[in-house]
């Protein structure tokens, strides 16, 4: 079985137009970081891939993760985890509540908390599962939102220029988190951004769209 | 939802050409139009139906246009903006009967200057309610219809950049007023065109408002068709038929004039564009604008505060400000009937509003999970149940109800209720629906939530506020409908509304007090519950409060 997240002869087009056309293989713990200015398309790429992609868009190709194709599959059956820029935490759920969101169904409840909890304390915010999301910083909440995400037991993950809203210094510190944890989970990731620094963070192969 | 309206349609259409099988009367025949224009009262009835449609729809939107144009961004525009949905909510019936109240030769306004002022120790011998121009009425449709359209008028304004249009032309040194009537109001327009025919065609066929402050003889048509299709005679509905159908084309001859004036409109409005005038009187009519709009929003409080007064009040002779002494025995008296009543609303009211609320959702959710868009055609058809004048239809539809022997009663007056609650509950849900940043639907389908399982436990509790609100208007609508209630109920369904309108003709203003408040409350208490129990639910949420 291969393992990793496969883009195979994905073409993207709309009212006829070919907006992008991807063929990539992410192996487990790599990440492919996807370039180029907006409006190419970048996001289209990800919307794709978590079956979210709008009915005005027609696409062909493949995506393939674990050796599996899910190029049909029900969006919530995917198993792709994606972070936007913005951190989206529920605002009508608490911390620990958006937590419990993301974590697998099953267990009992004083096992679930305790996995919430230990999911806090791993990125340093311990006691806040009671907390309002909107009362948190932003590196707060971005770092609840990460949590959150790999919680869910993604199999990928997907990353939507998901540092573009945070300050320089706090950039670089979740940017390393993000990946920090990606790799030792053995997580295929694709990034799209327009920043050369998260791409040269990223380390990883470097695509680049609107150029050819 | 265009079934009933057809179908109503239909049965005004048979009747109105002399075909009744259920009163063995059978046509085609042109009697029952020979009979309505023998009516001596039809002349004046027509233009009657006509005036008060147009002056009341130009006069509202003419002063809605100026207020939002003056004071949209200003303190004192905030200030109307909160009083809205108060405003918006209390029932026509209600608002028309504290018009009365107030300004009433033996109103309050009369009574606060007298006998200081006037002199008066009697009431003057006036006819200022229900005369016979039908101004009173056409005033009480206005305060009712400015809040309407500027609600509208806001959620337009979200989709129109105004603040940067008007910051433009003001920087081109034209006047806030002129710059915002210049660049903003063609846009605005464009969007509120739908619900301004709803006012139009609305105010043409208003039957409870008419019933209360309009003139006697004649009555408006509409009045008059009610009359006839609630006659014993069931040869009567014949008539009746023939003037709701009339009726009917006197709103598409309105409508059609309307579009013509927009035209005409269009055509001044691009020369003044083109003649560059910066607008020398643009403080005045603000001002004057304001004083227009505050007079309609302060009409409809004191109504409320006369008629709060009048259910408490024992003895009130003519020119005391106040009662000589408030008691319960008015609602002691009429309590219990109102209690029936306000049951029966309930039910029927909640019923028909959490139909409409499924209904839309269902609708909206399926836009969102299909990728579907609604076009302007379809609002258009969205808005039709409510731009065919109610007698036009109500009567055929309750007509054709008896003609296959269907019983007459709760279940059909929800479904009549349905038909012009739907329209406006879809409209006050669509936008905050569709607002809502479906990233947040991608985030939780990536967390493997089912699309059910988003709409439950992200999508709704998230539009909590819009969905309480939406719920609000759709109670307020049923509360506030009389002549579904009055004509599909086949006299037999006694709500708020239809109590407290029977009572216009009796006079006693005790009895109207206590109907009008119960009424008003019934509408304005679920608009109170749409802010405060999210307010209450999501107290520790902050991304939330504004939502």
């Amino acid at each position: 079985m291969d393992k990793g997240l496969a883009l195979r002869d994905v073409t993207i087009s709309k009212d006829g137009t070919p907006l992008l056309s991807v063929d990539h293989d992410i192996k487990p713990g790599e990440v492919l970081t996807v370039m180029g200015p907006s409006g190419v398309g970048k996001s289209t790429l990800l919307a794709f891939i978590t079956g979210t992609l709008a009915p005005d868009f027609n696409a062909s190709g493949s995506v393939w993760l674990d050796g599996q194709d899910i190029t049909n599959a029900a969006p919530h059956k995917r198993r792709v985890g994606i972070l936007f820029q913005d951190d989206l935490l529920f605002p009508h759920l608490s911390v620990g509540a958006n937590l419990a969101f993301g974590l697998q169904s099953g267990g009992s409840a004083a096992a679930r908390l305790a996995k919430t909890d230990e999911a806090l304390e791993e990125v340093g915010l311990a006691g806040f599962a009671h907390r309002d999301p909107a009362t948190l910083s932003g590196g707060q909440k971005a770092r609840v939102a990460l949590m959150r995400m790999l919680l869910s037991e993604p199999c990928a993950l997907l990353l939507d220029e998901p540092f573009s809203r945070l300050d320089a210094a706090l950039r670089a510190q979740v940017r390393d988190m993000v990946f920090d944890r990606a790799r030792a989970r053995s997580l295929p990731v694709l990034m799209v951004t327009h920043d050369p620094d998260d791409a040269r963070a990223a380390g990883g192969a470097i695509m680049t769209l609107g150029e050819n | 939802m265009l079934g009933p309206v057809v179908a109503g349609l239909w049965g005004t259409f048979l009747p109105a050409f002399g075909h009744l099988p259920a009163a063995g009367i059978t046509g085609p025949s042109l009697d029952p139009f020979r009979d309505l224009f023998d009516w001596a009262g039809l002349p004046r009835a027509m233009m009657l139906s006509v005036m008060t449609g147009l002056i009341a729809t130009g006069v509202s939107l003419l002063i809605v246009m100026l207020v939002t144009a003056g004071w949209s961004g200003t303190r004192p525009f905030r200030l109307l903006e909160r009083l809205l949905s108060p405003l918006l909510s209390v029932p026509h019936a209600a608002a028309a009967f504290g018009l009365a109240f107030l300004i009433a030769p033996s109103g309050w306004l009369s009574r606060l200057v007298s006998p200081g002022l006037t002199g008066w120790d009697r009431p003057p011998d006036l006819l200022i309610v229900q005369d016979s121009w039908g101004l009173t009425m056409t005033a009480g449709l206005i305060i009712k219809e400015v809040p309407f359209l500027l609600l509208i008028t806001l959620a337009a304004l979200g989709q129109t950049d105004a603040q940067r249009s008007v910051a433009i032309s003001q920087a081109l040194g034209y006047g806030r007023l002129t710059g915002w009537l210049k660049t903003v109001f063609p846009r605005v327009y464009a969007q509120i065109r739908p619900p301004i025919y709803v006012v139009l065609a609305y105010s043409m066929s208003v039957v409870d408002v008419a019933v209360i402050l309009g003139p006697n003889t004649p009555p408006s048509l509409s009045v008059q068709i009610v009359k006839w299709m609630s006659d014993p005679d069931l040869a009567m509905r014949l008539e009746g038929a023939a003037g709701a159908l009339l009726q009917l084309l006197l709103v598409i001859g309105a409508l059609a004039l309307w579009r013509l004036g927009e035209i005409v409109a269009g055509i001044i409005g691009r020369r003044w564009i083109m003649a560059g005038r910066r607008g020398r009187f643009d403080a005045v009519t603000a001002q004057v604008a304001l004083g227009l709009g505050t007079a309609c929003a302060l009409a409809v409080l004191l109504g409320v505060v006369v008629l709060t007064i009048w259910s408490f009040a024992g003895y009130w002779g003519f020119p005391d400000a106040l009662p000589d002494q408030l008691t319960w025995r008015n609602w002691m008296r009429h309590g219990p009937g109102t209690l029936e009543a306000l049951g029966e609303t309930a039910l029927i009211a909640s019923v028909v509003a959490l139909a409409a609320l499924i209904l839309t959702i269902g609708c909206l959710e399926a836009e969102y999970r299909y990728g579907l868009h609604i076009s302007q055609r379809g609002i258009w058809l969205l808005y039709l149940p409510l731009l065919i004048p109610q007698t036009a239809f109500l009567p055929g539809l309750q007509t054709l109800m008896l003609g296959v022997g269907a019983d007459v009663g709760r279940g059909p007056v929800m479904l009549a209720h349905l038909v012009f609650v739907l329209p406006y509950v879809f409209l006050s849900l669509a936008d905050p629906f569709r607002a809502w940043d479906t990233r947040m639907g991608t985030i939780a389908t990536a967390l493997r939530a089912s699309p059910n399982g988003v709409l439950w436990r992200v999508r709704l509790p998230m539009l909590l506020r819009p969905v309480l609100t939406a719920l609000a208007v759709g109670l307020a609508v049923s509360v506030g409908q009389y002549l579904p209630t009055l004509l599909i109920g086949g006299g037999r369904v006694a709500t708020l509304t239809t109590e407290a309108v029977a009572l216009a003709s009796g006079g006693d203003r005790r009895a109207i007090g206590v109907y009008g408040l119960m009424q008003t409350g019934a509408a304005l208490v679920p608009f109170a519950m749409a802010l405060l129990v999210p307010a209450m639910v999501w107290r520790n949420r902050k991304g939330l409060r504004h939502g």
